[in-house]
């Protein structure tokens, strides 16, 4: 023993389990699932498919963060994307046919994968601080989207277009199939290529990289452009769900709650090793607490803080600082040098 | 000699890492003014013992006493609070701060919490020119200058910050004969004010030159405490080593065997220069030829030797290979013309010490192969295991982190990360600077076993005997300008050292 809880995914699961143990208690409802017309409803379902987008963006700020990187942009992508996607099919004569529909969705995703490209030239090519780089995105693209939407909410009535996110398939969301696909395809990529090497390669040293012959700049401009498709897509996704687009509060606030959830699942801010199902883990607690937070019963305006204590504590269960307090506290020899390295055993 | 109690004594001292231990019963007795040498082969746990002196790591048990009082050191800060003051052996300054910053970083000098600029940097200015002999602009970024001269002001910091126990941790590596000179001149006279000098070394010429006492450690065990004076040579190696020297023994020979066999130019600088770094010069390396690179620190040896990759845009000349084809723009280029190149700057580039073992020991080919042309984890581990075996790195585990692993084992790992790209020309730039003699030997050996082989090596080292055993032809530099070719029966240490010194 003493080896599972060093594993990368002991505490995100965890904290997961306690949080669904703490629902068995207090809301007995929480784990019911019922099927209407064919659907899954319950608790559960939603969490998935709320949190859908959520798990979108933190999948493509994983590979971002692993390079050293941030991406503040997210949200501002998450608010354009939908907005091209809604504008385009408000402007159809008949809203459901499908080519328009295909027409928007890939406009949204070409201008997504666009704007991960400027952030990712920026960085790479550009030299400037991912924080800065996409920080101007992050204000500018929140403009962008305003723009597009004329600071109108655009609202669309196509059925086939909100099928992207509240249609279900084999009775589950369909929106946790995009997710299932996204992840699938991240993980191919970075685990069945040398992309994973080289992403986390260059996050740990880009210069010794640099070196070694691996296109440093290369590998920073493409996770920068996945970043963007993955907040595109989930700004379809929230789109759909909601068959309408919002400039201002689409995607309000993502980047954090990504980054939050790169976090909790183990992918250290100062780049190198990255964990995608870490991650998935981390935006799914943070799902999760949301929910329970509205299920229980919190005050509206207590909630956040509630959010932020639970947030707190994932954060300095995971941290190697604060046990060290403790060890010292309790035991009479620590050995600091354990430090190293504790994430990567096993 | 006796009458004197030690400033800084520790006893049995031990220290285990998972799964290592790294010290184990180690005594080390410090006296004031004296210069106490401190050496062992790679791993033999100097390191670990001068990060428990200075607080970094804490010890598991043995006690710690200076001045006849036991105290326990358990940071950086403590340790400083108690007198001992460190330089180590990587420079670890801001290289974005001033040189005076960099000096009284965390003690400025202040008036009603104001920082007194002026008084900083007419303060660093005089310690650095007074002490030190070294005449520099205090208010330049720390950046702007040779890492000899950052080393210099790290030695500076310390010297300021009031200390009884200095330790040095491989100061000379990064330093020419005169500096090194200058550094003992400082040396001897910090003696004579009765401070105590731990110095971390491992050239034994360097250790005979200024030490009183030494301390001799192998694989984390203490094997002894001697006055230098009544140790000879032979038996300090023996000690360190605990194994026979033949291996150096039968090294200068190998080299000479080999003089006409060999083949066509591999690569052929011409007019090759790149402003402030390296004058325009002629060089070309034959395969299976040794071609080494003598001269001071900061003459142009690595400045030169960087165009051959391409790591820096040459301002002038081009690179010439068989065929006729030219130029080599991007490192990423000259690995595809087969040439590797292992940085003097081990930890910037060249680990990449989050990640393990083997995951380093594949990087150069799995970058050369591609994204797609994935090598699979078994064909990585057998690689890994193969080259683990093959240039015997510790511990043999591919699934170490290299950054956990001893400065000769890192660079063991570096070489075998060249070679598995197959190069026909491999650039060493320091491949044995701050390593021990055993893996020096060895990597000395490699580099003469793999030419006869025909592969070209451009090699670079501030040990001149060095150079000359490996080495089939010397190109000297001076001021960055290429001086003087000499191969065959000139090569010696004295028409080297002529070239070098000029005239």
């Amino acid at each position: 023993m003493g080896k599972i809880y060093k594993h990368h995914l002991f505490w995100p699961l965890s904290v997961l389990a306690a949080l669904l143990l703490f629902n068995l208690f207090y809301s007995p409802d929480f784990f019911s699932i019922t099927m209407h017309d064919g659907h899954l409803y319950g608790s559960l379902i939603d969490i998935l498919n709320f949190g859908a987008p959520l798990i979108l963006v933190a999948i493509g700020m994983t590979l971002v963060v692993a390079t050293k990187g941030i991406d503040l942009s997210v949200g501002s992508i998450v608010a354009i994307s939908g907005a091209i996607a809604c504008l385009t099919i408000s402007k159809g004569a008949d809203q459901n046919v499908m080519g328009l529909i295909l027409t928007s969705v890939l406009i949204a995703v070409g201008l997504s994968l666009f704007l991960g490209a400027w952030n990712g030239l920026l960085v790479s090519v550009g030299g400037i601080q991912p924080i800065i780089a996409t920080l101007i995105l992050m204000v500018a693209g929140r403009g962008i989207a305003q723009l597009v939407t004329g600071g109108q909410i655009i609202t669309v009535t196509s059925a086939k277009y909100a099928y992207l996110g509240s249609g279900s398939l084999a009775t589950l969301p369909f929106s946790i199939f995009v997710v299932a696909a996204v992840l699938v395809i991240a993980l191919l990529l970075t685990r069945k290529t040398a992309l994973g090497l080289f992403i986390e390669s260059v996050g740990c040293n880009p210069s010794a990289s640099l070196m070694s012959g691996i296109r440093a700049n290369g590998v920073i401009l493409s996770v920068y452009v996945f970043c963007g498709l993955c907040a595109g897509i989930a700004g379809l996704l929230l789109s759909s769900n909601v068959s309408s687009a919002d400039g201002n509060n689409a995607g309000l606030w993502y980047e954090l709650d990504a980054i939050l959830a790169v976090v909790i699942g183990g992918t250290s801010l100062n780049g190198g090793r990255f964990y995608l199902t870490g991650t998935v883990i981390g935006a799914l607690i943070i799902q999760t607490l949301t929910t329970t937070i509205y299920m229980i019963g919190v005050p509206p305006e207590i909630t956040l803080v509630v959010k932020a204590f639970v947030v707190l504590a994932v954060c300095l269960i995971q941290s190697d600082s604060f046990w060290a307090v403790f060890a010292s506290r309790w035991k009479t020899r620590h050995y600091p040098g354990e430090k190293e390295g504790i994430h990567h055993v096993s | 000699m006796s009458a004197q109690e030690p400033i800084l004594q520790m006893t049995k001292i031990h220290k285990r890492f998972p799964g290592v231990k790294a010290l184990c019963d180690v005594d080390l007795r410090l006296y004031p003014g004296e210069v106490h040498a401190l050496m062992g082969e790679n791993g033999a746990g100097k390191s670990t013992l001068i990060k428990v002196l200075t607080g970094v790591y804490s010890i598991d048990e043995g006690k710690v006493e200076m001045e006849g009082i036991s105290i326990s050191i358990n940071s950086p800060l403590e340790s400083q609070a108690a007198g001992i003051s460190t330089v180590y052996q990587e420079v670890n300054l801001c290289p974005n701060l001033t040189v005076a910053e960099n000096i009284f970083i965390g003690r400025e000098p202040r008036r009603f919490g104001r920082i007194l600029w002026k008084e900083m940097n007419r303060r660093a200015a005089e310690i650095l020119s007074e002490r030190l002999n070294v005449q520099i602009d205090v208010t330049e970024p720390l950046r702007m200058y040779s890492v000899a001269v950052q080393q210099l002001v790290a030695i500076a910091r310390a010297l300021d910050i009031s200390a009884k126990v200095l330790i040095l941790d491989e100061p000379t590596s990064s330093l020419d004969q005169n500096e090194v000179q200058q550094l003992f001149r400082i040396m001897r006279k910090l003696k004579q004010d009765g401070l105590a000098i731990l110095f971390v070394t491992h050239f034994l010429d360097q250790m005979y030159e200024i030490s009183d006492r030494v301390t001799i450690l192998r694989n984390g065990e203490f094997v002894g405490e001697y006055m230098a004076k009544d140790l000879s040579r032979l038996d300090l190696v023996l000690k360190m080593i605990g194994k026979e020297l033949s291996l150096l023994e039968d090294l200068p020979s190998l080299a000479e065997d080999y003089k006409d066999s060999f083949g066509e130019v591999m690569v052929k600088a011409e007019n090759l220069s790149r402003k402030g770094a390296i004058e325009p010069f002629d060089l070309s390396i034959r395969k299976g030829e040794v071609v080494g690179l003598a001269g001071l620190l900061g003459s142009g040896r690595t400045e030169a030797a960087r165009l051959f990759f391409g790591a820096d845009k040459p301002d002038s000349g081009k690179l010439i290979f068989p065929g006729g084809s030219e130029g080599v723009h991007t490192p990423r280029e000259a690995i595809k013309r087969r040439i590797a190149f292992c940085s003097e700057n081990r930890k910037t580039e060249g680990i990449i010490g989050d990640l393990t073992v083997r995951e380093n020991i594949i990087l150069a080919l799995q970058a050369k192969q591609g994204v797609f042309r994935t090598l699979s984890r078994k064909q990585q581990d057998e690689v890994a295991v193969e080259y683990i075996r093959m240039l015997n790195i510790n511990p043999p585990n591919p699934d170490h982190l290299i950054k956990n692993l001893s400065g000769g084992n890192q660079q063991k790992v570096l070489l075998a990360r060249w070679l598995l790209t197959a190069p026909q020309l491999f650039i060493l730039d320091e491949p044995t600077r701050g390593i021990d003699i055993g893996a020096k030997a060895e990597i000395q050996k490699l580099v003469l076993s793999l030419s006869r082989q025909g592969m070209s090596f451009l090699f670079i080292s501030s040990e001149l005997e060095e150079v000359l055993r490996v080495s089939d032809r010397i190109v000297v530099l001076r001021d960055h300008c290429k001086v003087k070719e000499i191969s065959d029966k000139d090569m010696n240490q004295q028409n080297i050292m002529q070239a070098i010194a000029g005239g």
